[in-house]
C-alpha cells in the first residue's frame, strides 16, 4: 500500500479533450519559437517543459506522462539544429516523474507547484546536459547561476500557467 | 518474465521509450559524422517546421504590416528632425567614403599587381527572420527564404552591421534554418584588425562570442575590431564580426577573448543571405570592379534609408572628359572638359566648391555654372571607362595605361586662386545626373557600382574650402593630390595618388 500525501480528492485523475491535448503543446512550442524573436529573454523559459509537467501531474498516469513528454520533446528537438532526441529523452523522464509525483503529493498547492516546477526544470537541464555532452559530444557549459535563475523564473511562470490551464481540466 | 513486465509496466514503457530515443540519437550522431552536417534532414524536422513556420510567417507579416502602417502613415513625430540628422550623417559618411574609396583603390591596384584572388559577394538575398529555435542550447533562427531563392546550406548570412551566421538547413522553397555565430557549435575564422592575429570565433553557453586559439603571450586590446578572415570558406574576408570587449587569460596558454557582436544577434529582423560568392582577382577592365563584401554592406540593407536626390552626388561624363562637377540638388552637374596634357586622354580634373552650407559640420556640396577653381584632380587614362549609370566608390582602379601615365599638371588651388601651371578649362558642359542604384535592390551583380561622391569636395563651416579628393565615376585613377597650397607643381600621377588621400584626410575637419 503506497503512502500518499494527498487526500482522495487531490488524487483525482483529470483528462483533457483532444483539441486541448493537441493545441496546448503546439501553442507552447509555437510561442517558444516565436516570442524570443521579439523578446530574447523569453528563451530562458521552457514552455513545452511546463506543459509536460502540467499534463503529467494532472493525468497522473505514468505512461501518458512519459509519452506526452516524449512527443513534445521530440517536436521541440525538431526546431533546433541539434540531433533529435535530446529534449525528447529529458522530457520523457520529466513526464514520467511528474505523473509519478502527482500521485503522491498535493500538486494543486501553489508552493508545491513552484517547487515541483523548479525541481523538474533542474532535472530536465541535468539530463539534457549529460546526454548532450556525454553522448552527442556537444560543447555545452553548465552554469549554476544561470540554471538556478532559469529554474526560479520557470517555476514562477508555471504557477500562473498551471492556474490558467486548470480551467481546461475535465474530471474523469 | 511476463510477470515482471506486467508488474513494472510503467517503468518498462519508460525504459522502452528512452531506449528508442537513445537508439535514434545514436544513429543520428553516427550519420552526422559520416554524411556531413546539414545534408540530410529528418522528416520529423521537416514536418514540425512546416507546421510551425506558416503561423510565424503570418504573424511576422501582420506585425510588420501593422507596424509599417503605423510608422509610415500615422506616427511621424520627429521624422523631420530625424531626417535632418540622417542627412547630416550621410554627408559626413560621404566624406569618409571618399577617403576609404581611395584606400580601396590602392588596395585593388596592389592586388592586381600581385595577382591576388579575392572573394566577392556577387549576389545576396534579403530575408526576414520569422522564428527561432526557442532554445538557449540551440541558437538558430528561421528565415522566409529557401530553395526557390537559391538558398543553400553553408551560405553566409550577414547584416549591414556584421555577420550573423550560416544557413544550416533548407527545408522547402521558402524556409531555411540559420545557425547563429553565437551558438556553441558554430565556428568562424576571424582576424583581429590591428594585431592581425587569427583565431576561431565560437559561441558560449550564455550566447556570447569568444575568440579562441590566440596565444596568451599576444597583446589584444579591448575595443579592437574583429573581422572575418575568410579561412572558413563560408564568410568572405573582411566582414565585420564585432569588437573585443574583454580579454583575460584562458585555458591552455590561450587568451579568453570576448566580443561584442557587430550585428544585434538577439534582435534580428532582416538579414542577407550571400547566395553567390566569386573567387577571382580584380580585373583591370572592370574599373568599378565587382562589389566586395564590405561594399555591399554599405548600401544594401532595408534599414538603410533611401539615398537623397541623386543630383547631389552623381554625375556622368563622357569618355574623355576629365572633370565632373556635381550639381546641387535639383540641378545638373557640370563637367569641365580639359585638353589632355599627355597621351591618351589623361588630363586634370576640376571640381567645384560648394559654398552653400547648411547645418553644422562640414558638408559636401556642389555648384553649377560658376567656374570655381579646381581643388582636386583626377586623371582619366586612355582606357575608356565603362559607361556607368551609377558612380562607383571603386572607380579609379588602376589600368595598364595608368601605370605609364605621364606626369600631369597640378590641379588648381584649394583656396580659389589659380595655379601657375594649371590649364584652364576649355569647355564646360552640363551632363544629366543619374540616380544612384536602389540600395534596397535584392541582387547585385559583379559590376554593380556603389554611389560615389565624385566631383565634390568638403567645405568648411565658414564657407572656406577644404581640400578633398575628388573622383568622378568615369575616372580611373587619381593623379594629383588635392592641393593644400595655392601653388603646387606637377608631379607624377603615381606619386600623387597617395598624398591626395592624405590631403583629403588631413583637410577633412572631421
Amino acid at each position: 500500500m503506497p503512502i500518499l500525501y494527498t487526500s482522495q480528492d487531490q488524487i483525482e485523475v483529470y483528462r483533457f479533450n483532444i483539441p486541448t491535448a493537441i493545441f496546448v503543446p503546439l501553442a507552447a512550442l509555437f510561442l517558444q519559437a516565436f516570442v524570443p524573436l521579439r523578446f530574447p529573454g523569453f528563451a530562458m523559459l521552457d514552455l513545452p517543459l511546463l506543459v509536460v509537467i502540467f499534463f503529467g501531474v494532472a493525468r497522473r498516469s505514468q505512461v501518458a506522462g512519459l509519452l506526452t513528454g516524449a512527443v513534445i520533446g521530440l517536436l521541440q528537438d525538431s526546431l533546433t539544429h541539434q540531433p533529435i532526441g535530446l529534449y525528447g529523452i529529458a522530457k520523457t523522464v520529466v513526464g514520467y516523474g511528474a505523473s509519478s509525483l502527482g500521485v503522491k503529493i498535493d500538486v494543486e498547492n501553489i508552493g508545491a507547484r513552484f517547487l515541483g516546477s523548479a525541481s523538474f526544470y533542474l532535472v530536465h537541464q541535468c539530463i539534457y546536459f549529460v546526454v548532450a555532452r556525454g553522448m552527442v559530444q556537444l560543447r555545452l557549459q553548465w552554469s549554476w547561476p544561470h540554471e538556478l535563475l532559469a529554474a526560479v523564473i520557470n517555476a514562477f511562470v508555471a504557477v500562473f500557467l498551471f492556474a490558467a490551464l486548470d480551467r481546461l481540466k475535465q474530471r474523469t | 518474465m511476463e510477470n515482471i513486465l506486467s508488474r513494472h509496466r510503467n517503468v518498462s514503457i519508460l525504459v522502452a521509450v528512452l531506449f528508442a530515443q537513445i537508439l535514434g540519437l545514436a544513429v543520428q550522431v553516427k550519420r552526422a559524422g559520416a554524411s556531413g552536417e546539414g545534408q540530410d534532414t529528418r522528416l520529423i524536422r521537416v514536418w514540425t517546421v512546416r507546421a510551425v513556420t506558416p503561423f510565424e510567417k503570418s504573424l511576422v507579416w501582420m506585425q510588420s504590416s501593422a507596424s509599417g502602417l503605423w510608422h509610415n502613415y500615422f506616427y511621424l513625430r520627429g521624422v523631420r528632425a530625424e531626417n535632418r540628422d540622417l542627412k547630416q550623417q550621410i554627408e559626413q559618411m560621404r566624406i569618409e567614403q571618399v577617403r576609404l574609396s581611395e584606400d580601396a583603390e590602392q588596395a585593388r591596384r596592389l592586388q592586381l599587381l600581385l595577382d591576388f584572388r579575392e572573394k566577392f559577394i556577387s549576389k545576396t538575398v534579403a530575408a526576414q527572420v520569422v522564428g527561432t529555435s526557442g532554445s538557449e542550447q540551440s541558437r538558430s533562427v528561421y528565415i522566409d527564404k529557401g530553395r526557390a531563392d537559391g538558398v543553400k546550406p553553408d551560405q553566409a548570412v550577414i547584416t549591414a552591421n556584421g555577420i550573423v551566421g550560416k544557413v544550416l538547413h533548407v527545408y522547402d522553397d521558402h524556409t531555411a534554418n540559420v545557425l547563429l555565430v553565437n551558438d556553441q557549435t558554430s565556428g568562424v575564422g576571424v582576424i583581429l584588425e590591428k594585431s592581425r592575429l587569427q583565431g576561431i570565433l565560437r559561441g558560449t553557453a550564455n550566447g556570447e562570442l569568444a575568440v579562441e586559439k590566440i596565444m596568451s603571450d599576444e597583446t589584444v586590446q579591448p575595443g579592437e575590431r574583429v573581422l572575418t578572415s575568410g579561412g572558413d570558406q563560408i564568410f568572405p574576408k573582411g566582414l565585420e564580426v564585432g569588437t573585443v570587449s574583454k580579454v583575460a587569460p584562458g585555458k591552455d596558454s590561450f587568451l579568453d577573448i570576448r566580443l561584442r557582436p557587430a550585428a544585434n544577434l538577439s534582435r534580428l529582423e532582416e538579414i542577407l543571405v550571400v547566395t553567390k560568392v566569386e573567387d577571382r582577382s580584380p580585373s583591370p577592365s572592370e574599373v568599378a570592379g565587382p562589389v566586395r563584401a564590405v561594399d555591399v554592406l554599405t548600401r544594401r540593407l532595408p534599414s538603410v534609408p533611401d539615398k537623397p536626390p541623386a543630383t547631389t552626388t552623381q554625375g556622368t561624363a563622357t569618355p574623355g572628359s576629365t572633370t565632373v562637377k556635381p550639381g546641387v540638388p535639383g540641378q545638373s552637374a557640370t563637367v569641365a572638359l580639359k585638353p589632355s596634357t599627355s597621351t591618351g586622354s589623361t588630363g586634370t580634373a576640376a571640381t567645384t566648391s560648394g559654398a552653400q552650407k547648411q547645418g553644422t559640420g562640414p558638408q559636401l556640396s556642389g555648384e553649377t555654372g560658376a567656374s570655381k577653381p579646381v581643388t582636386g584632380s583626377v586623371v582619366s587614362t586612355g582606357t575608356a571607362p565603362k559607361p556607368s549609370n551609377a558612380l562607383s566608390t571603386n572607380s579609379g582602379q588602376a589600368t595598364s595605361g595608368q601605370k605609364d601615365a605621364p606626369p600631369v599638371q597640378a590641379p588648381a588651388a584649394a583656396s580659389g586662386t589659380s595655379t601657375q601651371n594649371r590649364p584652364k578649362p576649355t569647355e564646360v558642359k552640363e551632363v544629366p545626373v543619374q540616380a544612384p542604384p536602389n540600395p534596397g535592390a535584392l541582387n547585385t551583380t559583379p559590376n554593380a557600382r556603389v554611389p560615389s561622391t565624385s566631383g565634390v569636395k568638403a567645405v568648411s563651416q565658414t564657407g572656406g574650402e577644404v581640400p578633398a579628393t575628388v573622383k568622378p565615376a568615369v575616372v580611373q585613377k587619381p593623379a594629383t593630390p588635392a592641393p593644400k597650397a595655392a601653388d603646387q607643381s606637377a608631379k607624377p600621377a603615381a606619386t600623387q595618388a597617395k598624398p591626395a588621400n592624405k590631403a583629403s584626410v588631413e583637410g577633412n575637419p572631421q
